[in-house]
């Protein structure tokens, strides 16, 4: 990295992947304060919460209503990868460096980047996607599967009722709410940790808000594809202008706040399921 | 003793009395000679306890035409001896004599506040028929007559008693009397009795816990033929000694109306108190999330099995015989599928015979959990400690810049 670079800023997401991840973590909160509610039904904190937002119609419509805004978002994002990939033939999108798609070089990775905790390597140069990373991703996208399919098959219990029999209700609830868990628990932990609170990004990596990164993170957390941004001379096309002040924070101030409101649920939740 | 019964008795006692006075030739005294010192306002005994009686107040009293010396029979003369004898309500009043001797009233409390005639009934020389407003032991007012003693902290105390007074007059029993006036509302005699108040756990008592259902169904027959029908009722006649009756859900003296939402969301618990797995696999579902926030637009125990005819699944008058499911589900989800009413609102997770895809999901579901947080709760501390680490060895620029 040379002097030059100082005070300059490169394009991670683009202003569409920030909106995904907007709408993501605002319906997630929403979804999971009450659900989560509905989970821990015998707790003080979640009757509470339910007869403070106004009963348990409020309860299901703000349910249902971030479930469908959810679900709506996922359907574009899907939409719009099969869109890239198969129309646009951005096939790099499937395989290869810049892909979501979990590949050989992660676990492999993954076993240097243990080898660097325990300080017996050198730190594994990732490229645009970390394997944590992809994890995260798929993480969402197998709890979408699951949490989705589940919840609107109990949403239309009396219809889907006629393609399945009874049974798989009570399937549903189980998975519903063990699946919900798993993805509130970690998110509230791992993928706060990982993204944000580590030492490495304490106390929050802006980038997922402002969608820019100074060069020193792009090398440093994606030098593999710093280097072949570098080499290839393409570095310029994802130059950006340095995120006016206001933008910082106001992306600090809603990640704190969704990180805030992260850690009390996952404080309650935790307290209520030791109990 | 019925009021025709006792008809007979007074009018043969005041006849034979009567006669027997006009025999010995001596002293019948009629009343309005009583009343000439007895009816002074303020008259009182040497030892100052008034023996005031107000004329007017006797001349409509129930013994009136009793006159003064058909009780203090031993009044001959003027001026009479004295001491004056205590009166004995037992020579007409015979067999509530006897259901008194027989009453914790008399056989638990022999002390001399314990209550006698008097305590209930009130003034002698003023005593109304029951059926008069003005009595204490009138319908509207017999609570409070009883609620001298049984709403006294103290009293409740010294006996081991809860303070009934007060629960029942919050109950829906005590609104009915209270509020709506009603004569027709459960009183304290309309379940213990009046002058033979027994124990609860004496077999005769209308309280005893196998009579409960008749001393309620004297109200409510309806309820009382439906609860014999059910499994409860089937159970006490069988000799069950635990088989919930009446007072079990409803409890004694604090009964409140079944449409409140606090009774309604207490039935959960109630019924869990006995069928516990069942209270804890209903938690589990959705209607059992709903009831424990604290709303009452589930399905709660008796919304699918009834609250009194209750019956196994076995049993095709039950409301969850299979064939009967559709409709009892469909009280709430409306025109349901066969398929729709299989789904079970008691599956146990943890029964792997008789729910096996439940089971095996909850254990993937488990196993799921255990793995993600045992590999990535590892990931996370080695990557923290480590990353601390490197901050150290860079002097505080952080982990990246120590790969730099």
């Amino acid at each position: 990295m040379n002097q030059v670079e100082k005070g300059r800023y490169y394009y991670r997401f683009s202003p569409g992947k920030r909106l995904l991840h907007a709408i993501l973590f605002t319906t997630f909160l929403g979804l999971a304060l009450t659900g989560m509610t509905l989970r821990f039904s015998s707790a003080g904190w979640a009757s509470a919460f339910a007869h403070g937002v106004g009963g348990l119609g409020a309860i299901l419509f703000f349910h249902k209503a971030f479930g469908v805004l959810l679900t709506l978002a996922f359907l574009v994002h899907v939409g719009n990868i099969l869109r890239l990939a198969f129309i646009k033939k951005r096939f790099g999108m499937l395989w290869g460096p810049q892909s979501l798609v979990p590949q050989p070089r992660d676990l492999i990775q993954m076993g240097q980047h243990f080898r660097w905790f325990f300080g017996l390597g050198p730190k594994p140069r990732f490229d645009r996607f970390a394997y944590w990373e992809k994890f995260d991703y798929w993480a969402v996208f197998w709890g979408m599967a699951v949490i989705g399919l589940s919840g609107y098959s109990m949403w239309f219990a009396p219809f889907v009722a006629r393609f399945v029999p009874g049974s798989w209700f009570n399937v549903a609830l189980l998975l519903h709410g063990d699946e919900a868990l798993l993805a509130v628990w970690f998110i509230f932990t791992i993928h706060f940790f990982n993204t944000h609170l580590r030492p490495g990004s304490f106390p929050m990596d802006t980038v997922i808000f402002t969608g820019r990164q100074t060069p020193q993170e792009l090398a440093e957390k994606h030098p593999v594809e710093y280097d072949r941004l570098l080499a290839q001379g393409r570095l310029e096309d994802i130059r950006a202008e340095a995120p006016q002040r206001w933008f910082v924070v106001a992306g600090m101030v809603v990640g704190f706040a969704a990180i805030a409101t992260g850690f009390v649920l996952l404080l309650l939740t935790l307290f209520s399921f030791s109990h | 003793m019925n009021a025709w019964q006792r008809c007979v008795v007074v009018s043969v006692a005041i006849l034979v009395l009567s006669s027997v006075g006009w025999a010995q030739g001596s002293g019948s005294l009629s009343s309005s000679s009583c009343l000439a010192c007895h009816g002074q306002e303020g008259v009182k005994d040497s030892k100052g306890h008034s023996i005031y009686v107000d004329p007017k107040e006797f001349s409509s009293s129930v013994h009136a035409a009793l006159g003064c010396q058909t009780c203090h029979s031993d009044v001959t003369e003027f001026p009479h001896k004295l001491p004056v004898k205590k009166v004995a309500c037992s020579t007409c009043h015979a067999t509530e004599e006897s259901d008194f001797q027989v009453s914790v009233h008399h056989l638990v409390m022999k002390s001399a506040s314990s209550p006698a005639c008097l305590n209930c009934h009130g003034n002698p020389h003023t005593i109304v028929s029951v059926h008069d407003s003005r009595s204490p032991v009138y319908a509207l007012n017999l609570p409070r007559t009883c609620g001298k003693c049984h709403g006294n902290p103290e009293v409740a105390k010294e006996y081991g008693l809860p303070n009934v007074y007060s629960m029942y007059i919050d109950s829906i029993h005590g609104f009915a009397l209270t509020r709506d006036g009603l004569l027709v509302a459960a009183t304290c005699t309309s379940c213990h009795g009046a002058h033979k108040i027994l124990a609860p756990n004496n077999p005769h008592s209308p309280v005893y816990r196998k009579n409960i259902p008749a001393t309620c169904g004297a109200c409510h027959a309806g309820i009382e033929a439906k609860y014999l029908l059910g499994a409860h009722g089937k159970a006490l006649k069988a000799g069950v000694s635990d088989a919930p009756v009446c007072t079990s859900c409803h409890t004694a003296h604090s009964i409140v109306s079944v449409r409140t939402a606090s009774f309604q969301l207490k039935t959960t618990a109630k019924c869990g108190s006995c069928h516990a797995e069942r209270a804890a696999t209903y938690h589990d579902t959705f209607h059992g999330q709903v009831t424990a926030l604290g709303f009452v637009v589930t399905a709660r125990c008796w919304n699918c099995h009834r609250p009194h005819e209750i019956l196994p699944a076995s049993d095709p008058q039950s409301s969850i015989a299979p064939d009967n499911l559709q409709k009892t589900c469909g009280q709430c989800h409306g025109k349901v599928s066969k398929s729709f009413v299989s789904y079970d609102p008691h599956a146990n997770p943890h029964d792997s015979t008789h729910y096996p895809g439940l089971y095996y999901t909850a254990r993937f579901m488990n196993f799921l959990m255990l793995a993600v947080f045992g590999f990535f709760g590892l990931h996370t501390i080695l990557w923290f400690i480590r990353s601390m680490v490197e901050r150290r060895k860079s002097g505080g620029k952080g982990e990246e810049s120590a790969s730099d």
